[in-house]
């Protein structure tokens, strides 16, 4: 095994993050962050699928036939969506009335469909559930930034508790309202992203038309 | 009627899938580099949302609500908890069919579309159509407006942003912005102005 487990679990979290990297699971990710805890609900939701969802497939890597593997995949990952949507249902049903169609996007999230294609399929099942975690792990954390980047600024509070004193309620913090809408996420995402590539330079895109400078006649 | 053309245009500009609930991103974000292939793209997204939604409307009515399966002797049956994934086999069987048909019957329209159609299984704004039309308990009729209308939008999303970005390669942009952090940055800007439909009714 080229990788060892450490690195499996520690390299999608900052050097090979499935968001700002390989552009995976942008869809559900963006619409659910404009305050904490719903965030980190769906990233823990994210990272059990993620994780079952490779090391089941992962188990069946050698009887799964080639030519019908993507809806193989498919029902697994639907499966344990459901029973996450369940659970939810069951136990946090204010959460999950938030979150509406999102959980259910979970099955379309191209992390979960990435890391089984691209992870699981060709490496047993240990090594495939803590590449799971990790990637649903980079995954979440850039989740929680962006939601706590949101919900700080955006209404000045952390999981509801007040951090920032409002105007409305005596305080001095002027809201941002804009960070509660959701372009605001579209922003914010393009900052951290501009922030990842300036800290870790080799990630950053070629250019395909360089600007060449003219000398003044 | 005028409640169906509200609908439609509710479902392509104030409630745009892509740019005010971020459906069907990795692709929009991957696939918007030229006009044409985003164009693509967009008419095949419209084709599968437009036969989907009705789809999994009829599936949900007579066979997933509470008491749906009456017609076959189990009143009291709640299948509803098995939505997911049927609705996510429609998809993936209908997309197989689709292209199959394509194939046999019109091949230059397979050769357009036809790189496209596998990705459309995975994209979000298919089974978010769908799984929207549940939770906003549409019936048929409305079923199938939504699912064109939402799908156009979609189109219209998509090769707007291929337009801008075709003229985006040739500026400045910051190293560390370059590709991916630009990109989000334009599409956060034409949310912004698709948010300024909200409130138009028909």
């Amino acid at each position: 095994m080229a990788q060892t487990r450490k690195e499996l679990l520690v390299d999608p979290l900052v050097d090979n993050n499935p968001i700002t990297l390989q552009v995976l699971g942008i869809c559900s990710a963006l619409a659910v962050t404009s305050s904490l805890q719903v965030s980190m609900v769906m990233a823990l939701a994210v990272i059990f699928v993620t994780a079952f969802s490779s090391m089941f497939i992962s188990m069946l890597r050698n009887q799964i036939p080639g030519s019908i593997r993507i809806i193989v995949q498919m029902v697994i990952i639907a499966s344990l969506v459901i029973l996450v949507d369940q659970i939810l249902k069951a136990y946090a049903f204010q959460i999950s009335k938030t979150l509406s169609v999102f959980v259910g996007l979970i099955i379309t999230n191209c992390i979960v469909m990435g890391r089984a294609e691209a992870f699981a399929m060709k490496n047993p099942p240990v090594a495939s559930f803590i590449d799971g975690l990790g990637n649903g792990t980079g995954y979440g954390l850039i989740l929680m930034l962006v939601g706590v980047i949101r919900e700080l600024f955006g209404s000045g509070s952390l999981f509801g508790l007040t951090i920032l004193q409002t105007v409305n309620n005596g305080g001095w913090y002027v809201p941002n309202g804009l960070l509660l809408l959701p372009p605001s996420a579209f922003f914010v995402i393009g900052l951290l992203i501009w922030a990842f590539r300036t800290w870790k330079p080799n990630q950053v895109e070629e250019r395909e038309f360089k600007i060449q400078s003219v000398e003044a006649h | 009627m005028e409640g169906l053309l509200s609908l439609a245009v509710k479902a392509v500009f104030v409630e745009n899938l892509a740019l005010s609930f971020f459906l069907g991103m990795c692709t929009f974000i991957a696939v918007s580099k030229k006009i044409s292939t985003a164009l693509g793209l967009g008419i095949s997204v419209m084709l599968v949302q437009a036969i989907t939604v009705p789809t999994n409307n009829l599936l949900l009515s007579y066979l997933l609500k509470p008491g749906a399966l009456a017609w076959a002797g189990f009143p009291d049956v709640d299948l509803t908890f098995l939505g997911l994934i049927s609705y996510i086999g429609v998809i993936a069987a209908m997309v197989q069919i689709l292209e199959m048909i394509l194939d046999k019957y019109f091949p230059p329209l397979y050769n357009a579309l036809g790189i496209f159609l596998p990705l459309i299984t995975v994209n979000c704004a298919i089974l978010g159509g769908s799984l929207f039309m549940v939770e906003r308990d549409y019936n048929f009729a409305e079923a199938a407006t939504y699912g064109l209308s939402s799908g156009f939008g979609w189109a219209l999303a998509i090769t707007a942003m291929a337009g801008v970005r075709e003229k985006l390669k040739y500026s400045d942009v910051p190293d560390g912005l370059q590709g991916l952090g630009i990109t989000f940055i334009t599409a956060g800007l034409m949310a912004m102005a698709f948010m300024s439909f909200s409130g138009v009714k028909l």
